[in-house]
């Protein structure tokens, strides 16, 4: 049918083999920044950060130190000869590092890995719903509808077995969080409302009822107790088993492994599935999406509903793991959902991303707290301040990717020599 | 002519991009008050040689001289201080503010050093604009005039930074038919002052008619350059493609079967919410391209739409081989057999983020054997892209290439793959040859008259006239959401352009 029309395409001839097209180039500026700038990304918050630091009268490299230690990533620095248990055995393997939560380090460890648990997860609810172009600022509501629902079962059916317990409360949790997630998704598909008004104002409904439900005489409120605006505790049975560290102590909760599923969940679920195919079609360009055939309204709700979820899933899992109960200053101060955000746009809405950028902030946040940073080094009251503004820098910085490309790009015209333009052309 | 100097001369100019050289030893002049063509398909090396000369990239070797002077050029903004204007294919405005300050915009003139002199910038437009009879509106802002008028600011921002050679990359591309013609006005009455152009494009008929010399590039090389006079469509087409081009799409007689698609009294309203499609009566039989023609905004994109399942109609009835689809979504359509080649192959046609893969499978993800129980089947879309890659011969990439970093016309074999793989019994191909130079219309051509003799129902919508006198079996007229005319294939395009402005509309209503 076309043999006859036009020569074979052979390397040297065929000019789109090398034509460094506009498209091409940024291609690979997107991608080399996939790596690249979020690394920049956390490495200039992190120096600015230490400037601040420094105008406050205090040795930043010392802080930083500090800070470190205080997530307890040191303990990976001390090896030598231990041992762990074998699940479901008494038999003991030997192992590189010392387990014992006795050490600070090791337990500040575990306190960095339970923050990190729930990051994950509302990172991963921000960055499910950017891949269908949709950006989540209501992860704190669908976290919050999740962590009351979740505060609501756990509490119930104290005579229900474990396992069976601890899978209602998870499963009625995340439905609630998707359903929170999912109206947005409804209003935006059938009214065109913008996601990031509903969600916001879902956010406040999400807090003013946790707020009602929990407070003095509200209908969730403590039993035993009247007087404090907290929620009956959930029963033993519902507790996620504790898997490293003295579960009086706040030990790490078997729920870290759900988080894991779940990033697991997320990158299979946009690249294996129909499902997933979609929803990256139509965020990418809804218009070509609707002429292939795909539902974008519909995929709306359920980019929405699956973020939610996850979100929701974040709720369950503090609660189940080593909140037990939930109290109107919990609902109040709680911000896990809004940090999802910037866990989500330094992890670039991948799986790994987001893992990773929850490592980071978890251990910051872990770092930076009263409990973990030595006072003498620095104030905790700074410290939070601190952790807050490298936050707040990264989104910054994340919000000027472009201009970080642009920047690189600009650097490499600038340097270039007359007649000598061919480095900056290697599309690479 | 011959003897008029030139002004600028580019000696054996070569560019070597890794792998490929871009640009081998070419050489090419320009004289004062002429307009050289630079032909060539995409890919060719014509961008990068201008690229050259723009001061974008630099020269591995060769010489540049400028009235008999080398020189080196460093930059844009060297380029420019030489005199030498490029009005690029995008153009780079600011839709918010005025012609003016588009204009003026990095050469305010000024008041007591520091004030914008809006007045004497309002002026120095206005004497530009009618010295050289590029009419538009100095106060007007850039988002409420046409793109012809946008071309004609861009074209007044060189001349306002003194350009003496304007470089335009395919200026055409984004013009109506009308818009070129007074496009082309424009370049005489430059040429008549003096100004030196080089016209990129790899459309024939205009090169022909606006240039006083032709240059052919293929594959980097220079292949002749040679004076209007005696220069044919066809040896250009030879020379540009490097091999016999049909540029009369070869075909037989219609053998027209059943009617397939069925169009009754057909009303469908825009986004404003205003009648687009005013009752529109048609039908298409299998075995038959019929041609939809029409100056743009009458209506066509509203009308596919409809078709397609992609906007609701307001009413009326479509039916394609008895199925009533005057309600169907894009899905239901799609399944119904319907098959669409889209006018705008970035906006819809493709997902330029995906890859050719993704992309060819757009329509049937969902579908046995690419997936099974909503479980893609990666290595499947791979194998069906190879396959579907070789046999419509893109180039430029293979499955897992991004489809935004391929030529257009790759692109839109991508998108002619896809379709025609799906076996459509209704192919609706709207303007399917934009943007793409004569190699690559060519194939499409061909792929469009091997779906009519396949037995399928072709409804080609086009603004180009040739196009549609070429293929068509039937022609319908389009003016402004009725239809006003229906002509055999041998109508003249004068008749046809009578009609599609309106001339004949007492007869059809």
């Amino acid at each position: 049918m076309t043999e006859a029309a036009t020569p074979p395409p052979s390397l040297e001839s065929d000019p789109e083999s090398y034509a460094p097209s506009v498209a091409k180039r940024l291609a690979f500026y997107q991608r080399a920044g996939g790596i690249v700038t979020p690394f920049l990304t956390a490495v200039f918050a992190f120096l600015m950060g230490g400037i601040v630091v420094a105008a406050t009268g205090h040795n930043p490299v010392n802080v930083y130190k500090a800070v470190f230690e205080g997530a307890g990533l040191n303990w990976f620095f001390h090896f030598g000869n231990y041992h762990i248990d074998l699940p479901f055995t008494n038999h003991q393997v030997w192992f590189w590092w010392n387990t014992s939560t006795n050490t600070t380090a090791a337990y500040n460890l575990t306190q960095t890995l339970l923050t990190t648990t729930p990051l994950i997860l509302t990172g991963l609810a921000v960055a499910f719903a950017f891949r269908c172009g949709l950006f989540n600022i209501g992860g704190q509501g669908q976290y919050l509808m999740g962590a009351i629902v979740g505060v609501y079962v756990g509490s119930r059916f104290v005579d229900m077995a474990h396992i069976p317990h601890v899978l209602l409360a998870i499963a009625l949790a995340s439905l609630a969080g998707a359903a929170w997630g999912a109206i947005a998704g409804f209003l935006k598909a059938a009214v065109g409302a913008h996601e990031v008004i509903t969600t916001i104002m879902l956010n406040w409904i999400a807090y003013w009822a946790g707020s009602y439900l929990f407070y003095r005489n509200g209908p969730l409120q403590n039993h035993q107790d009247v007087s404090i605006p907290i929620s009956d505790d959930i029963a033993k049975g519902a507790h996620l088993s504790p898997i490293w560290g003295n579960p009086a102590l706040q030990a790490l909760h078997s729920g870290i492994f759900i988080a894991i599923g779940a990033l697991i969940a997320f990158y299979i679920i946009l690249n294996r599935t129909t499902l997933g195919y979609e929803v990256r079609a139509v965020g990418y360009n809804p218009e070509a999406a609707r002429y292939g055939g795909i539902s974008v309204g519909r995929n709306f709700v359920i980019a929405m509903g699956i973020s939610g979820l996850f979100a929701g899933l974040a709720g369950a899992i503090d609660i189940l793991g080593w909140q037990f109960r939930l109290g109107v200053l919990d609902v109040q101060v709680s911000n896990v959902g809004f940090i999802g955000i910037a866990v989500a746009l330094l992890g670039r809405n991948t799986a790994v991303g987001v893992g990773l950028a929850a490592l980071l902030f978890g251990a910051l946040l872990t770092g930076t707290s009263t409990r973990s940073l030595d006072p003498n080094i620095f104030p905790p009251q700074l410290a939070g301040n601190l952790a807050l503004m490298i936050q707040a820098l990264v989104l910054l910085f994340v919000g000027a990717d472009l201009l970080i490309i642009y920047i690189w790009q600009a650097r490499k015209k600038v340097r270039l020599p007359r007649g000598g333009a061919k480095a900056a052309e290697e599309p690479a | 002519m011959d003897d008029a100097p030139a002004v600028l001369e580019l000696r054996g100019i070569t560019k070597q991009f890794p792998g490929v050289l871009a640009n081998d030893h070419i050489d090419f002049d320009l004289r004062r008050g002429e307009v050289h063509a630079l032909l060539g398909e995409n890919g060719a090396g014509k961008s990068t040689l201008m690229s050259i000369l723009y001061g974008l990239y630099t020269a591995d070797s060769g010489q540049i001289l400028m009235d008999g002077k080398p020189v080196t050029i460093a930059s844009p903004k060297h380029a420019i201080e030489l005199g030498i204007g490029m009005v690029h294919q995008h153009f780079m405005l600011i839709p918010v503010m005025t012609v003016t300050e588009n204009i003026v915009l990095g050469q305010e003139p000024t008041r007591d050093g520091v004030l914008l002199d809006y007045d004497a910038a309002a002026k120095r437009v206005r004497d530009l604009s009618e010295s050289f009879g590029l009419a538009v509106n100095p106060s007007a802002r850039i988002q409420e005039i046409t793109v012809g008028q946008q071309q004609r600011v861009e074209i007044l921002k060189a001349l306002y930074r003194g350009a003496e050679i304007l470089i335009l990359d395919e200026p055409t591309a984004v013009l109506t038919p009308q818009e070129a013609g007074e496009l082309f006005e424009i370049i005489n009455s430059l040429k008549e002052q003096g100004k030196s152009i080089v016209f990129i494009s790899h459309k024939l008929n205009e090169v022909l008619e606006i240039a006083d010399r032709i240059s052919v590039l293929r594959r980097g090389k220079l292949i002749e350059t040679i004076p209007r006079e005696g220069a044919t469509e066809a040896g250009l087409a030879r020379s540009m493609v490097g091999r016999e081009v049909l540029l009369r799409v070869e075909k037989k007689p219609a053998q027209p079967g059943d009617r397939l698609l069925q169009v009754e009294d057909l009303v469908v309203r825009d986004d404003r919410g205003l009648e687009a499609v005013r009752g529109v009566t048609f039908e298409v039989r299998t075995g038959e391209i019929v041609g939809l023609a029409g100056v743009d905004g009458n209506g066509q994109s509203e009308l596919i739409d409809a078709l397609t399942g992609l906007r609701r109609p307001a009413s009326g009835r479509i039916v394609i081989a008895g199925h009533d689809l005057s309600h169907a979504t894009a899905r239901e359509a799609l399944d119904a057999g319907m098959g669409h080649i889209p006018e705008d192959r970035h906006r819809r046609g493709l997902v330029l983020d995906f890859n050719l893969a993704e992309n060819l499978v757009l329509h049937d993800y969902g579908r046995e054997p690419f997936s099974y129980l909503g479980w893609v089947n990666p290595r499947r879309w791979l194998r069906w892209a190879r396959g579907l890659l070789s046999e419509f011969d893109v180039r430029g990439g293979g499955p897992t290439t991004r489809g935004g970093s391929l030529s257009g016309g790759n692109q839109q074999k991508v998108v002619i793959a896809r379709e025609v793989s799906r076996d459509p019994s209704v192919l609706i191909a709207a303007q399917p040859t934009r943007g793409l130079d004569v190699g690559a219309i060519e194939f499409v051509h061909r792929r469009l008259v091997e779906q009519r003799d396949a037995g399928k129902a072709v409804l080609l919508v086009s603004l180009e006239l040739e196009e549609i006198v070429s293929l068509s079996d039937r022609i319908l007229v389009l003016y402004e959401g009725r239809i006003v005319a229906e002509f055999p294939p041998d109508v003249s395009e004068e008749e046809l352009g009578f009609a599609m402005v309106g001339g004949r509309r007492s007869e059809a209503a």
